[in-house]
């Protein structure tokens, strides 16, 4: 069942730019060349009848139901799978149509149960419309006769039921996962009357290859795949257009809301088939775990104690703003202006996260602000802004319908980015060819219709030296696109690096030993890309977590540039946000040494704008980093910390050494939808508001803009912004908005990319890419089109140099971290839904030679030690990771996945090196006792950093 | 702050700029980074270690750190 309220013109639109004119019932219309006689149809404002089309699929012409007649041709074609052409006159009613239509619809009443007022999808049923539609109210076949009644339900996955007594065998729900989703888990089995939808080899939904996306229950016409919730709650009554709070997609939704005696709940989340960064599609978190926003657990009364031994006292918000102010302001007299600072969230909106920086400078009057990004993206930011002179992706997502060549470093897109990959999926379909950067053999490895052609599967930590050898071949086989060099990028630094570039020592063949990737396959894959037209690249964590993250991604940027593949569609340099707002929280100045609009707190003229414009005077150095202010908690010259939605505690490297310094602090205050792990050592708890209970905006993985609209009231009564707001007037620095809106119109004002950005255009044209401003109204799809932002692009020599985290005889292994698809981030939000069905423990990845070594079998529990820390997990043996390598995920707090991780870090912007650490693994007969261990070192300081 | 910790970030920065730049810029460039980026209080920390001889840090984060303006007390 589609969004309510929806119109389905019944296939896709034609991208034709030639038009041809038909008629429709006697009405003249203008359509795209290719464009279907039900589209066409459609667009005059006429309902051919149907069931088997959509237009989201590619029309199918199975049930036969949209037959219509064209002039001087003979039979009834079916309107969805039949073109229109240049002066056709087609005739969509007739006496004849109307007897098929209704000896079809017969067929199928004859074949369906007929208890409409009781099934879920009463109302918004299509076939119950199209019964209504072609008059049928009765059969002449009878309810006798052999039937599809009387089958099992299949109830297995926890969001939605397959029912298939429902079923009408229109392939719908095949064709969604095939050509939607492009898992192709479901299938027509059998022939005939036996026909019928088969998951898998006739699995349970729950045990096949089902992704649980959803895209077959929402191409489902009737309840035969339908929404739990829909039975349970009942059908909805309007919708709220929003954007989905998990991965850097940001997919646009339909909140679908039922109105009721407690006040309005959310039953569906129906993905928005006009949101331009998903076009209709969805995964399993977007779509189905929204239910953490209602959850039990939430918090919604504000806290406070005085000693993080103590128990919560309950308060009201002003006392507990109240209470916060004061401790910030004691510390701050006590400790010097410097010694407070907060954090801003990538999972909040652009306002919130503008808000709470604005705080930091403006009340706090200092710059000790950072945001998650600084753990995840922000080599990007210097990577990006040093070599092109942006600091941002520079492509949209549909850009990769143009790519010929797809290179995917160190991301997981089916795993991390599922709508992205569905739609990357659907271009390797078509014949694009892929290359894969990744120590781990990820899902796009190989898939249903999908092989990489090339697989480099290196040791983790030399991502460096790989990229080097790549860029190496291009330069010494004479595959570098030298006029685009010419006339694009800094003569001087390209003679610079095209020297360093074809030293031999950066040779496939010298650095092989390094990177362990065969020197032929780097050679190959390097002439692969270099040739394509179009070689666009996408690159995840596994190229910024590294001590050289910065060093990777300007890499990526030169071999970019070296081959022209920047500046238009189907080409670029793309990351993939892990969380919904990281490119919006590092657009909004989260950054210690930079206003929004990535520009230096140095710079006296911008400064002078904000000075200006927050009547204060504001600080000219930068401020400490969250790494720094671990280590500044722990040298005493850092007491007071103000934390917006994130989970230090579970989300940073190095537990103990976080635990350590979050104990150290006099005051923190974590402002949350739940008490999470950094809770544990907070004085002051606010409650927070999930995306569905406030305004605002987020910034997705392609500068893309998309508003958040409430759909139902805050829980706790306030938005964040709103909290944020109160804390700042009690420290003395009021603010003054009515709505984000008015935040978004401040931004506007001081930010040079947001200039046109306002919520009225953002409503009018639906999302926004920035740059906006005069010179690019309505956004800015493709960044460096005619020139980079920088003017000429700049090459930067790159120089492997090995991670200090190395393996040893008492640390042989390197363990790396990564995502799975049911779960996001810390799990904070997926944990507390049904998605731990499929994810209900963080699982260590282990070679079975490996394994075999440790005396480790499946299930087994192991304990696992580095230099950082020790944790115990049960052990998963795959050949998913090389020989060598284990690899796990960090959803789940008893996991400790972070305890083992150090706190290397990048060496430009200090981002953890969380994917390279040297472990050892055992066999653990006592996992208690293992875990018990590393739970009582998290919670003893050691005496060396505490001095 | 950890000198360790800031000797060891010092010199992970100027191994970049070692390759990257050149020998007479490098120091400028290590020098510069570290006034973009870094606290006032770590500058600090770094200068006076810098002062005391510097153990650990490498030639080219020495010579850097040497060019280093001491950040005025707050």
């Amino acid at each position: 069942m589609y969004s309510i309220g929806y119109h389905d013109a019944g296939t896709p639109a034609s991208v034709s730019t030639k038009s041809v004119r038909v008629e429709i019932d006697g009405q003249s219309l203008q359509v795209p060349e290719g464009t279907s006689i039900m589209r066409a149809a459609s667009e005059a404002g006429v309902s051919v009848p149907k069931l088997c089309a959509t237009d989201t699929l590619k029309s199918f012409g199975s049930c036969r139901l949209c037959l219509v007649e064209i002039e001087g041709r003979k039979g009834y074609p079916a309107s969805c799978t039949t073109q229109v052409a240049d002066g056709m006159k087609i005739r969509t009613q007739s006496p004849k149509l109307s007897e098929l239509r209704h000896g079809v619809m017969e067929l199928y009443i004859s074949d369906h149960p007929l208890d409409c007022v009781t099934c879920p999808a009463n109302g918004h049923c299509e076939l119950q419309n199209m019964a209504e539609v072609c008059g049928v109210t009765e059969t002449r076949y009878g309810l006798a006769g052999e039937k599809h009644a009387g089958l099992e339900k299949d109830q297995t996955n926890p969001y939605f039921v397959f029912d298939p007594n429902m079923c009408i065998a229109c392939s719908r729900c095949v064709r969604a996962c095939d050509e939607t989703q492009g898992t192709l888990a479901l299938t027509m089995a059998g022939r005939g009357f036996e026909s019928q939808i088969s998951a898998s080899q006739d699995q349970d939904f729950i045990d096949s290859e089902c992704v649980s996306c959803g895209a077959c229950v929402e191409a489902c016409p009737t309840a035969a795949l339908s929404e739990t919730t829909l039975a349970v709650q009942g059908q909805p009554t309007r919708s709220v257009a929003t954007t989905c709070a998990y991965c850097g997609v940001g997919c646009s939704f339909k909140a679908e809301i039922k109105d009721g005696p407690k006040g309005a709940e959310v039953v569906r989340m129906a993905p928005n088939r006009d949101g331009h960064a998903n076009h209709g599609h969805a995964c399993v978190k977007g779509r189905f775990a929204f239910g953490y926003a209602t959850h039990p657990d939430r918090v919604t009364q504000p806290m406070i104690r005085k000693r993080i031994s103590d128990p919560w006292r309950e308060v009201s918000w002003d006392e507990a703003i109240g209470y916060a102010a004061q401790e910030f302001k004691r510390i701050q007299a006590e400790h010097g202006k410097y010694s407070v600072g907060g954090i801003t969230s990538s999972r909040c909106t652009n306002e919130e996260t503008f808000l709470v920086q604005k705080l930091v400078r403006a009340a706090f009057a200092n710059n000790n602000v950072d945001t998650c990004a600084r753990v995840c993206h922000s080599p990007t930011g210097y990577g990006l802004k040093h070599t092109l002179g942006e600091s941002a992706g520079t492509q949209e997502f549909d850009s990769v319908m143009q790519a010929d060549v797809i290179m995917v470093i160190g991301a997981n897109p089916t795993e991390g980015h599922p709508v992205f990959a569905s739609q990357m999926k659907r271009r390797l379909r078509q014949g694009a060819k892929l290359i894969i950067l990744d120590p781990r053999a990820i899902g796009l490895v190989r898939a249903p219709h999908i092989e990489a052609d090339y697989h480099l599967q290196l040791r983790p930590g030399t991502n460096v030296a790989l990229i080097n050898a790549l860029a190496h071949v291009v330069v010494t086989e004479g595959l570098a696109r030298d006029e685009y060099i010419a006339e694009r990028c800094e003569a001087a630094s390209y003679a610079k690096w095209k020297q360093f570039i074809a030293d031999p020592g950066n040779s496939p063949e010298q650095t092989e030993a390094a990177t362990g990737v065969p020197a032929a396959l780097v050679r190959a894959a390097a002439r692969l890309y270099a040739g394509a037209n179009n070689g666009a690249i996408y690159y995840g964590l596994g190229v910024t977590e590294h001590s050289q993250g910065s060093t990777m991604v300007m890499g990526i940027a030169n071999l970019a540039m070296a081959t022209g593949n920047l500046g238009r569609a189907g080409v670029g340099v793309s990351p993939l946000r892990g969380q919904n707002n990281v490119q919006g929280a590092c657009d909004m100045g989260s950054f210690p040494h930079e206003f929004s609009g990535y520009r230096h707190v140095s710079d006296t003229t911008v400064r002078g704008l904000f000075e200006s414009a927050w009547q204060v005077r504001l600080e000219s150095e930068p401020g400490l980093r969250i790494p720094n202010m671990f280590d500044a908690a722990l040298d005493g010259s850092f007491r007071g910390m103000y934390i917006q939605g994130e989970d230090l505690a579970q989300s940073d490297p190095n537990t103990n050494h976080v635990v350590a310094a979050l104990t150290a602090l006099e005051c923190l205050v974590v402002q949350d939808l739940f008490l999470n792990e950094t809770a544990k050592y907070a004085h002051v708890f606010l409650p927070g508001s999930s995306f569905l209970e406030k305004n605002g905006t987020f910034t997705n993985a392609e500068r893309r803009i998309s508003r958040v609209r409430k759909a139902i009231e805050p829980l706790a009564g306030l938005e964040d912004w709103e909290v944020t707001m109160k804390l700042s007037k009690a420290l003395g620095y009021e603010m003054n908005y009515r709505h984000p809106s008015e935040i978004m119109d401040e931004i506007a004002r001081l930010t040079p990319t947001f200039t046109g950005v306002s919520y009225e255009k953002l409503d009018r044209l639906g999302s926004i890419q920035w740059p906006c401003n005069d010179a690019a109204p309505d956004g800015t799809p493709t960044m460096h089109v005619s020139q980079f932002v920088r003017g000429k692009g700049k090459f930067y020599v790159t120089e492997y140099v090995p991670t200090d985290e190395r393996t040893s005889s008492r640390y042989p292994l390197i363990l790396t971290t990564g995502r799975v698809l049911s779960q996001y981030n810390v799990g904070a939000q997926t944990r507390r839904t049904a998605n731990n069905r499929w994810h209900d423990e963080d699982r260590l990845e282990i070679h079975p030679h490996d394994a075999e070594s440790r005396g480790i079998r499946e299930g087994d529990w192991t304990g696992i030690s580095s230099r950082a820390g020790d944790t115990v997990m049960r052990a998963t043996l795959t050949e998913r990771v090389q020989p060598g390598v284990v690899y796990t995920t960090f959803h789940f707090p008893e996991s400790g996945a972070n305890v083992v991780t150090t706190d290397n870090s990048d060496w430009a912007t200090n981002c953890p090196e969380y994917k390279v650490t040297a472990v050892q693994v055992a066999l653990v007969s006592q996992p208690e006792s293992w875990r018990a261990r590393s739970i009582a070192a998290r919670q003893r300081p050691r005496v060396t950093e505490t001095q | 702050m950890h000198i360790d910790h800031l000797v060891k970030m010092t010199n992970e920065i100027a191994t970049f700029f070692a390759s990257e730049s050149t020998p007479a810029d490098a120091p400028r460039e290590v020098a510069s980074h570290l006034t973009k980026f870094w606290d006032p209080r770590m500058r600090r920390e770094i200068i006076a270690y810098g002062q005391q001889g510097g153990a650990g840090l490498s030639d080219l984060a020495r010579s850097a750190v040497n060019m280093l303006v001491m950040p005025a007390p707050r």
